[in-house]
């Protein structure tokens, strides 16, 4: 435990237990993510990468554990959820933008519904956003006319523009070509260089080891080994590890 | 695992790795966090009943001190003469039924069809396409009272060959041609708002025109419009009624006739309930089929 003379983490999980009927998902998830920090989870599809982070954005109820986001306990009983996700932002593999709305009807939304800003002021920090992931000239544009890296960005652009806490990036660049991956990878690392606390779930190893402070290999629903990038990903101690990083490292995906 | 920070790995936890099976007890937080949660279910079932005994029971006492509740109950609420009546109700109802099954049927067949007429980019059909339109344009502008009226006595006063004086076969046509052009909207918005991407996957897997139709786009398309058409079903039920007018004997018609012989309202109140009898099962039915297709199809979770 390094987090000696820092303030209390962003994030911090602790034993977190999560079944789906039978199945148990995860197990025994215990990690914090200091402030401008990023945690990267790695590990094969099914490992529950995506439950974790549905269940920090209490899309899903835990069966045990708890969960504190800058201290406060966010997974008690009593908790509203709509004020513990105001803090967060999240991307979703499939991008998720409303297709009845433009690009800049996508981005106000939730700051002028939910935060109450008002319309013109709420249209100008987008455009300042749209300006500087170099989206500016698709502001009037539907989703569904973009690229996937365009629409990954402008769904990375929606979640920032409530000023997020932390980021929760699911699998960002699961559903894009290897060209596009880039230009919204580039956009991730702009935004830990900016100080963004982070949690990540991707099979990208070589942007793991760009942007992560911390990488964790998540093996059927527990946390088998993690640690500094350079560490885990070019020495990992356990089989397991070793094992899924040569199969990533098949794939052609460093 | 006490903290993660720094290097190191699953095996120092004490357990092995794969160990899923050992019991697993929930920690004194989850039992507080479910004694939390169930408190909080019970409080909203007991808001929940409170508010609507509150809300009935004040309804329950306006009706029945009001001044004339004495005289309502007697000329509307008089069950046992009601039961006496409701033989008759029912047979009348066969007739409701019975249009029902076959007025739908066709209803369902071409409404279908005029939808897919006027969705076709065919440049061959375009001559039906205008038909079809036209078509929509006028049944579903004109009050079906009147096409009945119009049907109804129109046709037999043509005085034509061979053509039927039936009232009642009339009345079904008049209902068929104004339902249809309502169903051939409600299929053709579904037919539209099937994304067309998934026409150019179907299309590249080789599937014809037709093909892609039948196996890709309508069955989106009639489950997301499976909602208003049966709104549709449960009106047609209801506005079959409206061929009484023709002179057919049918749930309203012998609720009317038993009405005018007695001066009591009753036999309307228990047509009433013979068609809830049949709408309100239907609407549920509907509603848990299209729940458990849903659920299927999507992903499990939700916000």
């Amino acid at each position: 435990m390094n987090e000696s003379g820092m303030s209390a983490p962003v994030l911090r999980v602790e034993k977190l237990r999560k079944s789906f009927g039978d199945e148990i998902v995860l197990q025994d998830i215990t990690f914090s993510v200091p402030e401008h920090t990023a945690t990267v989870f790695i590990g094969a599809s099914g490992s529950g990468k995506s439950t974790l982070l549905r269940c920090i954005n209490l899309l899903e109820q835990v069966d045990d554990g708890v969960i504190k986001l800058d201290g406060a306990d966010i997974s008690a009983a009593d908790v509203n959820p709509d004020e513990v996700r105001k803090k967060l932002g999240m991307v979703f593999q499939a991008f998720n933008l409303f297709p009845h709305m433009t690009v800049l009807e996508n981005i106000i939304l939730a700051p002028t519904k939910v935060q109450g800003i008002g319309q013109e002021e709420a249209i100008a920090e987008a455009f300042k956003l749209l300006e500087r992931f170099g989206l500016r000239d698709k502001a009037d544009q539907y989703p569904d006319r973009l690229s996937g890296g365009q629409q990954q960005r402008v769904a990375i652009i929606r979640s920032l523009a409530r000023h997020p806490r932390l980021l929760l990036l699911d699998e960002i660049t699961s559903a894009l070509d290897p060209v596009l991956v880039n230009e919204v990878l580039s956009t991730v690392r702009e935004l830990k260089g900016e100080g963004m606390t982070m949690v990540l779930a991707t099979h990208e190893m070589g942007f793991a080891k760009q942007v992560a402070n911390e990488v964790c290999f998540l093996h059927h629903g527990k946390i088998l080994e993690w640690g500094p990038p350079e560490e885990l990903l070019e020495s990992p101690k356990l089989s397991e590890t070793r094992e899924f990083i040569r199969r990533v490292h098949e794939a052609g995906r460093l | 695992m006490s903290d993660n920070r720094g290097r190191g790995t699953g095996e120092n936890s004490g357990s092995a790795p794969y160990d899923f099976g050992g019991a697993w007890q929930p920690s004194e937080i989850e039992i507080a966090r479910r004694i939390a949660r169930k408190k909080r279910n019970r409080k909203n079932g007991f808001i929940a009943a409170f508010s609507s005994l509150l809300v009935l029971g004040t309804l329950l006492v306006v009706l029945v001190t009001s001044p004339g509740w004495i005289t309502l109950r007697d000329t509307f609420f008089k069950w046992a003469y009601g039961f006496e009546v409701l033989p008759k109700i029912i047979l009348g109802f066969g007739t409701n039924a019975t249009l029902t099954l076959i007025a739908g049927t066709s209803v369902a067949l071409l409404g279908l069809l005029i939808a897919l007429i006027r969705t076709s980019r065919s440049p061959a059909l375009t001559p039906f396409r205008f038909l079809a339109t036209i078509y929509v344009d006028v049944f579903r502008g004109i009050p079906m009272l009147l096409v009945i009226l119009l049907v109804g006595f129109g046709i037999p006063a043509l005085q034509l060959k061979g053509v039927t004086n039936n009232v009642l076969i009339l009345g079904t046509i008049a209902v068929i041609i104004t339902y249809s052009a309502y169903v051939a909207e409600v299929i053709r918005s579904g037919i539209l708002t099937v994304h067309p991407s998934q026409r150019a996957a179907a299309r590249s897997l080789g599937l014809s025109h037709i093909q892609t139709l039948r196996h890709v786009v309508l069955p989106q398309a009639l489950k997301r419009v499976t909602p208003p058409l049966l709104n549709d079903l449960v009106a047609l039920i209801k506005d079959t009624g409206l061929i009484s007018i023709l002179g057919v004997t049918d749930a309203i018609r012998a609720a009317q006739i038993q009405t005018a012989k007695s001066f009591n309202y009753t036999p309307y109140v228990m047509a009433a309930l013979v068609f809830l009898a049949v709408t309100i099962p239907l609407t549920r039915m509907t509603d848990r089929m299209l729940r458990n297709s849903l659920e299927r199809q999507n992903a499990q979770g939700q916000a």
